[in-house]
């Protein structure tokens, strides 16, 4: 029995340890310079944690060995294949599996005999919070690999969108249930229900949210199951589940609020809203003519421009540009130009999703800039190419009150010399608005699909 | 129920802490951050390991939990760690 006092005295020791370093190491993540070392720190820190818990074990040894060798074959290969451009898609699909542990776990708390009142309340919100991260995070995956088409209106999601709403009632029943089971009407095997419910809600919760919102749910999806972890922690009284789980949770709350406030909308109106009726409609008055160019026009005028500015956007992303960006922008440098590449926070579809495509394209992180830097010298730069972006640029954001978007903060490439759009059609971005940049005096229009056209651009530089 | 207050405090404590310690990140880091916390929410395996084990159904629950955590715990850092290596200064 005294032994049994002493595991658990060394296990706690080494679970303060474990939190210390996590604590650490997604501090140290949080900066350039050590971030490639803070992700080594939370390793050891879980490793740590792991191994501190073997030493205590009720689960068949094999059961535990067939798990945790099985599921670090399949990340390990998942992790090692996926092609960069497909990270926005692995984050959420990972997140998915650690909301589905949580899940597991709490599922697995019930079967426990004599919970308390309160143990059976955090039973249920573990539940809840662990089945919406894995349903919810699923329906990202699908949405973000483009498998699943299924959108707003559709009759199929305003279903999921009911389910999701009953879910609420229902999470205070079954927390209730046991305290005032001879107040309210009894529902046979209730629990089934809900676990069937909780991962429709899911569904229901990250369906009709757009494209273009997608950084926000999934930095809300990743806050959720740092969540779901504290909450599983508090079940199973271990602290370094609850420090851990409380970090992830705060680090992927302030991603969210960081997302929401690059497009200067609340959270609420994100997830539950959307763009269609947060505003009137978009003035529809007389917008003028474009102007297209072709590929050698637009090599000629970058031959001889001084400085020019990169602005990606999903459109890239799609095109699977970035390569080709690349070159332009080296081919560019050697011919004394000066680059740069505006990153708006939202431009794609996660949280720096730029940064990480031209990053596997192997351009150099100091030459990528944030609105602010950029905004304030857009006068000076020659041109300013954007790249399947629209939203992020529209000019509508700060001259055109009333407009949905208005109030965001957005590159304004509209301030540049010349401005080249390279876009597939005429089509509006994500939120529906039309764009009065590509109207603009200034603006050329490049159409087509942007890996061929800067490729033609980069063959011209290159004879 | 003192457990329960005491560890509802460390809860509200890391979050704050959480909140202060990563309140300013460079819009680079943005995806790895993201990825590197999703890998830490894979902690969830140390709570599939506390799992007891009585009967068929809870050897199935917690195989799987232990399972999805582990994909989500390797996953995670591997992915952090590729992501990392591609960021650096020419």
């Amino acid at each position: 029995m005294e032994n049994l006092a002493n595991i658990q005295v060394i296990q706690n020791m080494v679970y303060i340890i474990s939190s210390v370093m996590f604590i650490l190491g997604i501090k140290m993540l949080g900066k350039e310079a050590t971030a490639v070392k803070g992700n080594y720190l939370s390793a050891l820190a879980m490793f740590c944690a792991v191994a501190i818990t073997c030493l205590s074990l009720e689960i068949d040894v094999k059961i535990i060995l067939a798990g945790v060798l099985l599921g670090g074959l399949i990340g390990s290969l998942i992790a090692i294949k996926v092609k960069m451009t497909a990270i926005p898609e692995m984050v959420a699909l990972f997140n998915g599996f650690g909301g589905l542990a949580t899940f597991l776990i709490a599922w697995s708390q019930f079967n426990e005999p004599d919970n308390s009142l309160f143990q059976h309340a955090l039973v249920m919100l573990t539940i809840y919070i662990g089945g919406i991260t894995f349903s919810g995070s699923l329906i990202a995956y699908g949405k973000l690999s483009e498998k699943l088409k299924l959108g707003k209106g559709s009759m199929i999601t305003n279903v999921f969108i009911s389910l999701f709403y009953l879910s609420m009632p229902a999470l205070i029943y079954v927390v209730v249930e046991p305290s005032l089971s001879g107040f309210i009407p009894q529902v046979p095997s209730y629990f089934s229900i809900f676990l069937v419910l909780t991962l429709m809600a899911g569904i229901g919760f990250v369906m009709p949210i757009g494209g273009g919102d997608m950084p926000v749910v999934i930095s809300l999806l990743n806050s959720l199951s740092g969540i779901a972890a504290a909450f599983a922690g508090l079940l199973l009284l271990n602290n370094v589940l609850i420090v851990a789980g409380s970090l992830v949770g705060a680090s992927g709350l302030i991603l969210t609020i960081i997302m929401a406030k690059a497009m200067n909308r609340t959270i609420t109106n994100i997830l539950f809203v959307g763009y269609a009726s947060s505003g009137q409609a978009a003035s529809s008055e007389e917008q003028g003519e474009v102007k297209p160019i072709t590929s050698d026009d637009a090599y000629l005028i970058l031959e001889n421009a001084s400085s020019v500015l990169v602005v990606p956007g999903y459109g890239m992303a799609v095109a699977q540009a970035q390569h080709v960006v690349r070159e332009m922008g080296e081919l560019l440098e050697e011919n004394g130009t000066e680059v740069k590449y505006g990153i708006h926070p939202v431009a794609g579809r996660m949280p720096g999703h730029m940064n990480v495509l031209l990053a596997e394209a192997n351009v150099s992180y100091d030459l990528l800039a944030e609105p602010d830097d950029v905004n304030p010298s857009m006068d000076t730069i020659d041109v300013a190419i954007v790249i399947g972006a629209n939203d992020v640029v529209n000019p509508s954001a700060t001259e055109e009150e009333g407009s949905p978007i208005y109030g965001m903060p957005i590159i304004e490439v509209h301030n540049a010399k010349t401005v080249f759009v390279l876009k597939r059609s005429m089509s509006s971005g994500f939120a529906g608005v039309q764009n009065p940049l590509f109207f603009k005096e200034n603006t050329r229009m490049l159409f087509g699909d942007a890996k061929e056209s800067i490729g033609q651009i980069v063959a011209e530089f290159k004879d | 129920m003192e457990m329960y207050v005491l560890l509802g405090f460390v809860l509200l404590l890391s979050i704050f802490l959480g909140l202060e310690l990563i309140s300013k990140v460079p819009s680079t880091l943005h995806t790895p951050l993201m990825s590197g916390a999703n890998a830490i929410s894979g902690i969830a395996l140390v709570g599939a390991l506390m799992l007891s084990s009585a009967g068929q159904m809870q050897d199935i629950l917690a195989f799987g939990a232990i399972l999805f955590a582990s994909i989500n715990v390797f996953g995670g850092y591997l992915v952090t760690n590729r992501m990392l290596s591609m960021f650096k200064k020419k």
